[in-house]
């Protein structure tokens, strides 16, 4: 892909990304219930202070200009501030945001170990047992609730087996001075293999949960494109031509198959994302997402808003980098 | 559908003897065995909706202290009356399930109904008027579908605040971009077939084209779209209310109770168990029973 298309493309992105922020701003604005009268709370203030608070936090505009004072702090980073905590939003996400990331890419990662393989064996092997079970598996995933799944998990494996802990990310005595704030990364770093072992603990159940999905998903797209590779001029060829079966499928086949794997990968990394408040919330994990509902609880709207547009942003980017590696992966398809 | 197989000669050509295509592949569809065995398992969770007072074996919000927690049947210290066991108020785990059915399964339909008759109505303008009334819709569709599922919801709800008719309109707020999707695209090719364009050239009105022609003729895609949908949305709905998002205590929904259940697995698996088993079941019935939809329907998966 050219330059000039790329720009193209992010230059698309502005409108989206405009009326996405129109839309958080209204959801907010139109709750009902007074912000000030929220941070107040029971402490005594004069109608002179409650009309500064006001004046401060631009509420005595009228809407469209709120909106612009809005859009203008968020581009600079500037949420307000949070309600509960009496520090700035952002300041908050940022402190949660590497628990997220990192719960999330876990769950990437193990997604992607079991489907691919899965997939292309289901393929290879076409209506053999192990095909079958994929299929039953793959629908399995899709259908299973992950608040459910994860409290299964928990039952099984933290409170029968007692082999794996039941909530947080790592235990106390494993603690550690944090350098990336990824904890599987800075137990390394620290030299504390038993704290990585711990802290490995700790991610594996609500990976596996919030991953389960994705791995159905991916499994399915996986085998489909596999069969569909295998049907095609080339490698029935490569098959006439004697190549060992092996290398047919890893190195003729599989290449090809990944292509849809990769990018179905981006767009469900989004949706990862959305998975996380229901696993976080499971799994008494200190991410954003487990953040944003207790900040539902508490009213602590500027919070939400932020959360909900960053939610946003990130899976807007995220279709973005999955239609750029569609386009790169495979040639024959211009956008 | 007996209007699609007059108007539209391109899509309804019979196959068999007398035989239109959608008898054809209803035909079809009766033969998936797996799928209208799941089908019978809907029916069999709809009715339970609809006759719960009857089929309920006790009241679902009754709170009894003395069988707080008391374990399934079969386990020691449970009782035939109440087979699932209770829950840590002692209400009766079986009939607030059958009692919860009501929810979800009204939540879905509502939400899928909803959000349906807005998707074909925005689909249908902008498939058929296009220029800007297509520009504005779509974009509007790009933005919403922005955001992440839940996270959007969640944010509706904190906004509205709970209750059931902020729920389905929470859901519905982002539902309808699918179907619209779908009607607009179907109606962009279908615009230009001859027979809606020999309506137009009779003087037909674009409301009359819009409803009486092309819609008839793209509403079996919608339909097998719209049944796998109300399965994500049946999850969704138990996810707000597992969050305590949803349907307020005491209603019973499924996912509440299996939040109810979280503070007990130590001691009581049930109370999480069963609701849960219940939300998979129907999803997954529906899942299946809507797969076989799309094969016997969708030409795109027929051989």
């Amino acid at each position: 892909m050219s330059l000039g298309k790329l720009a193209e493309r992010l230059l698309h992105l502005v409108p989206v990304l405009l009326g996405v922020s129109v839309i958080v701003f209204l959801m907010m604005a139109l709750t009902p219930g007074d912000p000030v009268d929220i941070m107040i709370g029971d402490q005594n203030v004069t109608p002179e202070q409650e009309q500064a608070m006001r004046e401060d936090l631009g509420l005595d505009l009228p809407v469209h200009r709120q909106f612009f004072v809005f859009l203008g702090n968020a581009v600079q980073g500037d949420f307000g501030t949070s309600f509960y905590h009496r520090r700035p939003v952002l300041d908050v996400i940022v402190e949660r945001l590497p628990a997220t990331i990192e719960l999330s890419l876990v769950a990437l990662i193990i997604a992607l170990v079991t489907a691919i393989p899965l997939g292309v064996l289901a393929a290879i092997r076409r209506n053999s047992i192990l095909d079958k079970m994929a299929t039953v598996g793959s629908l399995l995933g899709v259908s299973l609730p992950g608040f459910w799944f994860g409290i299964l998990l928990l039952m099984l494996f933290a409170v029968h087996l007692q082999l794996l802990p039941v909530s947080g990310r790592i235990g106390f005595s494993s603690e550690i001075e944090p350098i990336t704030h990824f904890l599987l990364i800075d137990t390394l770093l620290r030299g504390r293999p038993d704290a990585f072992w711990d802290a490995l603990k700790h991610i594996l159940l609500p990976a596996i949960t919030l991953g389960l999905p994705m791995t159905a998903i991916l499994m399915r797209v996986t085998r489909t494109s596999m069969l569909e590779v295998m049907r095609q001029d080339y490698i029935v060829f490569a098959e006439a031509k004697g190549l060992k079966r092996g290398r047919i499928l890893f190195r003729h086949a599989l290449k090809n198959a990944l292509i849809p794997t990769v990018s179905v990968a981006a767009i469900e990394t989004g949706s990862l994302l959305g998975g996380n408040m229901i696993v976080e919330t499971v799994f008494g994990w200190p991410g954003l997402g487990r953040l944003v509902v207790e900040s539902v609880f508490l009213r602590n709207y500027p919070l939400v808003q932020a959360a909900v547009l960053f939610y946003a942003v990130t899976y807007v980017l995220l279709n973005f980098i999955a239609d750029i590696l569609y386009t790169t992966l495979n040639p024959r398809v211009k956008l | 559908m007996t209007s699609a197989a007059i108007h539209s000669p391109p899509v309804a050509k019979a196959s068999g003897a007398g035989q239109t295509i959608f008898q054809r592949n209803l035909r079809q569809f009766a033969a998936n065995r797996l799928a209208m065995a799941s089908v019978g398992v809907v029916l069999l969770f709809v009715l339970l909706a609809i006759f719960a007072p009857f089929i309920a074996p006790h009241d679902p919000n009754e709170t009894d202290l003395f069988r707080r927690l008391q374990p399934p049947a079969w386990q020691a210290g449970g009782e035939w009356a109440y087979l699932l066991g209770c829950d840590a108020l002692g209400r009766d785990i079986l009939s607030r399930i059958i009692y919860g059915s009501r929810i979800s399964i009204f939540i879905g339909a509502a939400v899928i109904f909803v959000a349906t008759t807005v998707g074909i109505a925005a689909g249908l303008a902008a498939g058929y008027f296009r220029g800007w009334v297509d520009v504005a819709i779509s974009r509007l569709v790009d933005i919403l579908l922005s955001f992440p599922y839940l996270i959007f919801a969640i944010g509706l709800m904190a906004m509205m605040g709970p209750g059931l008719v902020n729920i389905i309109l929470a859901l519905a707020y982002k539902e309808w971009v699918i179907p619209c999707r779908v009607v607009r695209g179907e109606t962009l090719a279908t615009r230009e077939l001859e027979y809606v364009e020999a309506a137009r050239a009779l003087g037909a009105s674009s409301a009359h084209i819009m409803v009486k022609e092309i819609l008839p003729n793209i509403l079996s895609p919608v339909i097998v779209v719209s049944t796998i949908r109300i399965a994500h949305v049946i999850i969704l709905e138990a996810s707000l209310s597992f969050l305590g998002l949803g349907v307020q205590p005491p209603t019973a929904s499924w996912g509440s109770m299996v939040a109810d259940g979280r503070a007990f697995i130590l001691g009581a698996w049930w109370v999480s168990t069963f609701p849960g088993l219940a939300i998979l079941l129907l999803v997954l019935a529906i899942n299946v029973a809507s797969q076989g939809l799309r094969d016997a329907f969708d030409p795109r998966f027929q051989e």
